[in-house]
């Protein structure tokens, strides 16, 4: 009985002691934050089948942040000018030569971050290029908290306005264009939502890790349910379960933030490859697909 | 059954296209083109590959601005057609991720979705209007059902299901008999038969020709302009044919189809 009244102390120990120091509260509470945001956002990248387009518009904020930093301004302005320009370059030069999308998203966002590292290297400036490639929400500061309440609040509201309409984007939008539905502003919206969360995520766990948080939580959720709407819910439960986790994790063992948070999502991920009730490799039931007649 | 719906101007044209142009960046996909489609009948429209049936689709949805010559649907321009909601497309079993998280109900609903506010938040009558699509097609018992664990038929019903729910009065069909077994094919076609009787009017994208002399009222020949049109049985001959497909022999009519063999 001893040691259980022990295990439940230490227990609530490793629990309450972090949050005795205001950093770990504010890493809490934005990387639980970030987490939701980026989770519910996943959703529609893995249905979109757009997770190399995030892993390059997240690497493609990189110059923005340096820019906005050098001239004064909010750093998600300069990375949501250059996310999105990034976006239309890869559009540009797919549409005007004849080298496939794949190699064209490659070659912008390695340019554009390639740029980014010029400029920092450049630039008499106090910027870290490690906080912006690792992220550092543990130093986060009050006005970077602001962003980024800010921007969840941008991203979560367009997600939650047009969700349904998104859906449809991600699902049919043939469909969505023939019943008047505007698909190049939608495709636009999610794009410019994208390089907002790849901002948020920055934060958190970097521009070079922002891409888990983007993906990941998704494919998760897609692996345990049917239903759209549940997966958007078991999406962001996970991300924020992950960033929470994380943090924790990384405080107990004194390592990598970032890391810690990605490491968990992918922990995550791969509990429900296996044991995903329907979808997992060690399912419960068969598939009922095509067994039932028509 | 009563008609759950009433489709207005019963008695009119449904499709009217005239002279109509279009090109992609100088290239011409469609030339001169002319069509015209009364309430309630079934119409194949029947070319290549590349010979502009997709383009034509695309026109009378109103994705590509024809460069010369008009469309009417029901009398209205395209884009007031579009807001009317009239023109429903059903996608290629192949154009659809069938692993996308929703379920029949979902997709149905999705045919209301125009005709609902911003939110999209369904009111009682676009939930009745999906219910009854369902019933339609006789899905509505599988309503809950992932669209992932359907068999292809129930899965081309249920994209038919959405096309009633939108309330549109013409249909565009790509390829509805690919890979279709023929108890599939049946059912279907004894639903476009009950929808010709509703007086919407299907237009049908395919180069299956056994189908086209089956149970299709009209056919379009096409290849990059309307070669010939009329009834089935006057359009289809030998020569028109030949004429279509680029003057390989129509023993296609008599051969065994490529959906059939897909079947099995």
């Amino acid at each position: 009985m001893s040691t259980a009244l022990l295990a439940s102390t230490s227990a609530l120990t490793w629990l309450m002691e972090p949050l005795s120091h205001g950093f770990m509260v504010r890493a809490l509470l934005v990387s639980a934050l970030v987490g939701g945001v980026c989770g519910l956002l996943s959703c529609y990248m893995t249905l979109k089948g757009w997770a190399l387009m995030g892993d390059a518009v997240s690497h493609a904020v990189l110059p923005g942040v340096v820019v906005a930093y050098a001239l004064g301004l909010p750093f998600s302005l300069g990375a949501f000018v250059f996310g999105v320009g990034s976006v239309a370059a890869i559009g540009f030069i797919k549409q005007k030569s004849r080298v496939k999308e794949d190699t064209v998203i490659g070659l912008v966002f390695t340019g554009f971050f390639a740029l980014g590292l010029v400029l920092v290297s450049r630039t008499r400036s106090n910027i870290d290029l490690t906080h912006i490639l690792f992220g550092n929400v543990l130093g986060i500061s009050i006005a970077d908290i602001q962003q980024t309440l800010w921007i969840s609040l941008i991203v979560v509201a367009v997600l939650l306005l047009l969700r349904r309409d998104l859906m449809l984007f991600c699902f049919d939008p043939t469909h969505a264009r023939s019943i008047g539905i505007n698909t190049g502003l939608l495709h636009y919206l999610l794009l410019s939502v994208l390089s907002l969360s790849a901002v948020a995520g920055l934060q958190t766990v970097g521009i070079i890790l922002v891409v888990a948080m983007l993906v990941t939580p998704g494919a998760t959720a897609y692996l345990l349910t049917d239903r759209f709407d549940r997966m958007t819910i078991l999406a962001i439960a996970s991300s924020v379960l992950s960033s929470v986790l994380g943090v924790y994790i990384s405080y107990w063992t004194d390592s990598s933030t970032s890391g810690c948070i990605v490491l968990v999502q992918t922990g995550l991920f791969l509990l429900a490859f296996l044991f995903a009730p329907r979808y997992g490799l060690f399912k419960r039931r068969p598939l009922t697909s095509a067994a039932s007649p028509d | 059954m009563a008609r759950f719906e009433s489709l207005r101007n019963v008695d009119q044209l449904r499709i009217e296209a005239d002279g109509l142009c279009v090109d992609y960046n100088g290239t011409v996909a469609l030339y001169d083109a002319g069509l015209r489609l009364k309430a309630g009948c079934i119409c194949g429209l029947v070319g290549m590959n590349g010979a502009g049936k997709s383009t034509l689709f695309k026109a009378l949805m109103g994705f590509v601005r024809p460069s010369r010559g008009s469309i009417r649907i029901n009398g209205l321009s395209v884009a007031q057609a579009q807001r009317d909601q009239a023109v429903a497309y059903v996608p290629q079993s192949e154009g659809i991720d069938c692993s996308f998280p929703v379920s029949v109900w979902d997709v149905v609903m999705m045919g209301r979705y125009g005709s609902m506010n911003l939110l999209r938040i369904p009111r009682e009558s676009d939930r009745a209007a999906v219910r009854h699509a369902l019933e339609r097609v006789d899905l509505l018992d599988l309503r809950e059902r992932p669209i992932g664990s359907l068999s292809g038929g129930q899965r081309k019903r249920t994209f038919l299901a959405r096309a009633i729910a939108q309330r549109a009065s013409v249909l565009l069909l790509d390829e509805p008999f690919n890979g279709v077994d023929v108890r599939t094919e049946k059912l279907m076609a004894d639903l476009f038969l009950q929808f010709r009787d509703d007086g919407r009017t299907i237009l049908i994208s395919t180069h299956d020709l056994s189908h086209v002399r089956d149970f299709c009222d009209l056919v379009v020949l096409i290849n990059k302009t309307v070669l010939a049109y009329g009834e089935t049985s006057e359009v289809f001959t030998p020569e028109n044919l030949a004429m279509t497909f680029g003057g390989m022999p129509p023993n296609l009519l008599t051969g065994p189809t490529s959906s059939e063999e897909l079947s099995g």
